[in-house]
């Protein structure tokens, strides 16, 4: 975790620091717009305030906003949150090999403090769960210091989204930026055919089940393209391509 | 000023724990398992998917219907961001051109 000091002489730390500080500006722009989009929704700040301190999603909190605004039952608002999140779901079993060694309230804090981007670029750095103790201090450290960025920034930002709402003018969307981040890193992925076929089909599947309700073509996606990749695996490498 | 409700207070902590909940599904417990080998292979597909399926819909419709007018400054940025980063392979620099060709085309335009 980012706050222990143990982890921030690491040199992993600084590498978690810098495969996410690119994203930061984009992430920013994003958590500023969600801060704002509480308040002018008619959340007081101290709601809004705990929203963004205590939920930190920004996916789900933009979901539930609209929901809050409008008195819709807790139940409508927790089952739409609950889908939003459900692609953590499909994340927290890929992490699971990399943090079942520690302790339960250190494993949740970590699992907690983990968004996309942080997931993302976490095992792409690290693609096997570390097996020796050095190893597994690595992992901790690069998570310190990459998750510690995103959360300082994007309380940062949400916090000045909150205090500025009546000024920043949501018609401008300035939150475009963090779908421009997303962008950028999965470029970024793009290393290899199959991976490739990943994104095309996810893309394609979320688009066309975009109708279903609660979010749920997200979850459809990721399966869908997860299914297809596995598939084509079968199939004989051609010379001189690598797999993932 | 808006006012704070004990209801609404209670949905963002329901919704905090929704967040621990998914982030942390499959290593809530300490029970020992592991997951089954085809399984984790295709895992490694999960996080393209994932962010794929997240922000292309963002980028090419509106509410789940494709973009049907080429007046939206969304795939315009997009594509040159993502030209700007083939050719650079920077991250930040995606973010600036992008945003460089969305805000005049949105605020200015309309688009």
């Amino acid at each position: 975790m980012f706050f222990l000091r143990c982890y921030w002489k690491h040199p992993e730390f600084r590498v978690g620091v810098a495969d996410i500080l690119p994203t930061v500006p984009g992430m920013a722009a994003w958590g500023m717009m969600t801060g704002v989009a509480m308040v002018k929704s008619g959340m007081s700040v101290f709601e809004a305030s705990a929203m963004t301190l205590l939920v930190y999603a920004g996916s789900s909190q933009l979901a539930a906003i609209p929901l809050i605004a409008a008195a819709a039952p807790m139940s409508v608002i927790l089952a739409t949150g609950l889908c939003v999140n459900l692609r953590f779901v499909v994340f927290s079993a890929h992490l699971r090999p990399y943090f079942q060694h520690l302790p339960r309230g250190p494993r949740w804090l970590t699992g907690y403090l983990i968004a996309d981007l942080n997931y993302v670029t976490f095992v792409q750095r690290f693609p096997v769960p570390g097996e020796s103790a050095a190893q597994r201090q690595a992992q901790q450290a690069y998570l310190a210091g990459n998750c510690g960025i995103t959360w300082v920034s994007w309380m940062l930002a949400s916090g000045l989204g909150i205090a500025l709402a009546q000024v920043i003018p949501t018609r401008w969307g300035l939150g475009f930026a963090g779908i421009l981040a997303l962008v950028a890193v999965l470029c970024s992925l793009l290393s290899s055919r199959l991976r490739s076929v990943s994104a095309v089909v996810a893309a394609a599947v979320a688009i066309l089940a975009y109708g279903l309700p609660l979010r749920l073509n997200i979850l459809v996606a990721i399966t869908a393209a997860v299914a297809c990749c596995m598939a084509l695996e079968q199939w004989p490498v051609p010379a001189g391509k690598e797999r993932p | 000023m808006n006012g704070t409700d004990a209801w609404t207070l209670l949905t963002i902590l329901g919704l905090a724990a929704l967040t621990v909940l998914t982030r942390c599904f499959f290593f809530l417990f300490d029970q020992p398992w592991t997951l089954a080998p085809w399984v984790q292979r295709g895992l490694v597909y999960a996080p393209m998917a994932a962010l794929s399926a997240v922000v292309l819909p963002e980028v090419l419709t509106v509410q789940g219907h494709a973009i049907s007018h080429w007046q939206d400054a969304r795939p315009w940025a997009a594509a040159l961001g993502v030209a700007y980063y083939f050719w650079r392979r920077g991250v930040m620099g995606t973010i600036v051109v992008g945003m460089a060709v969305y805000l005049p085309l949105h605020i200015g335009l309309g688009w």
